[in-house]
């Protein structure tokens, strides 16, 4: 590569005395490469300018009072984002809850304790998972788990929502849809992104590392717990936000089974909202400009979220590439 | 007390029955969520879904003749778009950039560009194609469907020329070939079959989304191949139709969820074969 570029370097200079002007192709293959790459870069600052630009409206005449009113209302044009902040995050919570810990299961089986013959069969299916359209997630929560799960929740009622305290999380009639639902198929959704960086993570850590635990004695549960984890703790909390992140933006499952209500219950049973579903439902209908503008502001709201998430777990995972670059 | 030594055992054998339930928990989802498809799609299959179009709301029979044709219009689209800039884009990564600051600032910059929310895609592509131009059209949908397919093509693109050994770029220098032949002519080659597995993965990813098409393609219950018009298409087809209180029109969700979902495992299944034999040979 340092060859390489050396020899670039001379080609690129300037032509030896008597030598004819040649079609400088070099130069402009670099430049435009160059630019076009710039350019892809550049699309996130254009995301953010067109979506302030767009979200400006609803902006001025709400102010930051728009992040905290909880009252969306077209009729009466009064337009607040709490709700759907509130629902995203709550849905993502109950989603990270269920995929964190199968994730770490996942990727525990395949990189350490499944067979040679097991270890691409199991792989493979975790990814084809990935694979699967979140419409169809959407459509399968909607007619076939939300039905099934309306079944279970009178249960959940009665023995949860006893809990005192807490219990009010876990009450309310039995519709099969709502954000626990929702927080559901979403965790299903995160589990094969989270799996596979994990099992991508735990794969890398030293064999010499683990073989040394191994020879004093650890169980395979210690390799992981005392070895394993602790060399990839950086990247598998890398992975964890970067799944959270796809939580947080996932549109089109959550606006199958979430309810689509705008207002706020303190049940996890009941219907609910997400910045996503509600601008998926909302934005061919929106007819005012304040309404569209407001829409388009929550738009702006989801993607700086995300950014920061996902800047996070860019950062993150970036240091295990790092220290294992520089690592004997 | 129990000794020490079975406690620990105790513990390791526990967690590790615990991992292999997570597995068969997680593989579970798979199995029902392709199973339901299967079952409801197979049964809904009717040559009619190629050769007719959507029927009005409540309408029997019918098919998904003008969402399958307007899927494929805006995927050629994005595919047209979203190609060349990916793998320009790539190649500068790859051969300019590769120990240069810029670079990994680029690089990162399309990998946070690849996780971000498709909606999110969506609203920009209203906010600088159908917001300017005043409705919405098939183009804007073909726009927003390559920016999703651009990252992934840039990063795949950057992957696979980063493993074309140096020896050939060298050997190709020596013989005094200008820096653009040896791109197209040499790395190119030898990273072919890598790029394409990028594009179909990227195809697999954008054949499914539908919510950046909610703002851009819209919908269209008629056949239309005209680009400045919305247009029909299959998740935004198979998002209304299973919204919908119609029998008719969820039946028609199902054979569209199915047809969606055949495409693209067959695609995705279909380039890591591709990736592990170009790895094989290079």
């Amino acid at each position: 590569m340092k060859a390489s570029e050396a020899a670039i370097a001379m080609q690129n200079g300037a032509p030896s005395a008597g030598q004819a002007w040649r079609f400088p192709a070099d130069p402009l293959f670099r430049k435009l490469t160059g630019g076009i790459a710039l350019l892809v870069a550049a699309t996130l600052l254009a995301i953010l300018i067109a979506l302030i630009g767009e979200g400006w409206h609803a902006l001025r005449v709400f102010g930051w009072r728009f992040l905290v009113t909880g009252t969306w209302n077209p009729v009466s044009g009064q337009f607040g984002a709490l709700v759907f902040i509130v629902g995203t995050l709550i849905s993502s919570i109950i989603a990270m809850l269920i995929a964190i810990p199968v994730s770490f299961g996942i990727a525990l089986f395949i990189s350490e304790l499944a067979p040679r013959w097991l270890r691409g069969p199991v792989s493979t299916a975790v990814e084809l998972l990935a694979a699967v359209p979140s419409i169809i997630y959407g459509m399968w929560g909607l007619l076939v788990f939300a039905p099934r799960f309306a079944q279970i929740e009178p249960w959940i009622d009665d023995h949860l929502g006893a809990i005192p305290g807490l219990g009010v999380l876990f009450r309310g009639p039995p519709m099969g849809i709502g954000m626990l639902t929702a927080g559901i198929v979403l965790g299903i959704m995160v589990i094969p992104f989270i799996a596979a960086i994990m099992r991508d993570v735990f794969l890398v850590t030293p064999a010499a590392l683990k073989e040394s635990a191994y020879a004093l004695g650890s169980t395979t549960w210690e390799v992981v717990r005392h070895v394993i984890l602790p060399y990839t703790r950086t990247a598998v909390t890398g992975g964890i936000f970067l799944g959270l992140g796809r939580a947080l933006g996932e549109t089109m499952a959550v606006t199958f089974i979430i309810g689509n209500s705008n207002n706020l219950a303190a049940s996890l049973l009941m219907p609910g909202s997400s910045i996503a579903s509600v601008i998926a439902n909302e934005f061919t209908e929106a007819t005012s400009d304040l309404y569209k503008s407001s829409l388009l502001a929550l738009g702006l709201i989801l993607f700086l979220i995300t950014f920061v998430v996902l800047v996070f777990a860019k950062l993150l995972l970036l240091r295990l590439e790092r220290g294992a670059g520089s690592r004997p | 007390m129990i000794p020490l030594r079975s406690r620990r055992r105790a513990i390791n054998a526990f967690n590790l029955t615990m991992a292999v339930l997570t597995t068969v928990f997680g593989v579970f989802w798979l199995v029902w969520i392709l199973w339901t498809t299967l079952s409801h799609g197979i049964g809904a299959l009717h040559l009619s879904l190629f050769t007719q179009d959507t029927p009005p709301p409540g309408g029997e029979g019918g098919g998904l003749r003008n969402a399958f044709v307007g899927s494929l219009i805006l995927l050629a689209l994005a595919v047209a778009i979203g190609t060349p800039i990916g793998v320009l884009a790539g190649t500068w990564l790859a051969e300019f950039a590769a120990r240069r600051r810029l670079g990994s600032v680029i690089r990162f910059l399309n990998d946070i560009l690849l996780s971000a929310p498709s909606i999110v895609i969506g609203l920009f592509t209203y906010a600088i194609v159908v917001d300017p131009g005043g409705h919405f059209s098939a183009f804007a949908g073909g726009v927003a469907l390559a920016l999703i397919l651009i990252p992934v093509v840039v990063r795949t693109t950057d992957e696979m020329l980063r493993l074309v050994p140096g020896a050939l770029r060298e050997a190709a220098i020596a013989l005094g070939t200008p820096y653009w032949k040896l791109v197209m002519r040499i790395t190119w080659k030898a990273a072919a079959s890598g790029i394409l597995t990028g594009v179909l993965l990227g195809i697999a990813r954008i054949s499914g989304e539908t919510a950046p098409l909610l703002f851009t393609a819209l919908n269209n219950q008629f056949w239309s191949t005209d680009l400045a018009r919305p247009i029909a298409n299959l998740p935004v087809v198979i998002f209304q139709f299973a919204m919908s209180p119609y029998d008719n029109w969820q039946k028609m969700a199902w054979a569209g969820a199915f047809e969606a979902m055949a495409f693209i495992l067959l695609l995705s299944v279909f380039s890591r074969l591709l990736l592990r034999r170009g790895i094989h040979r290079s």
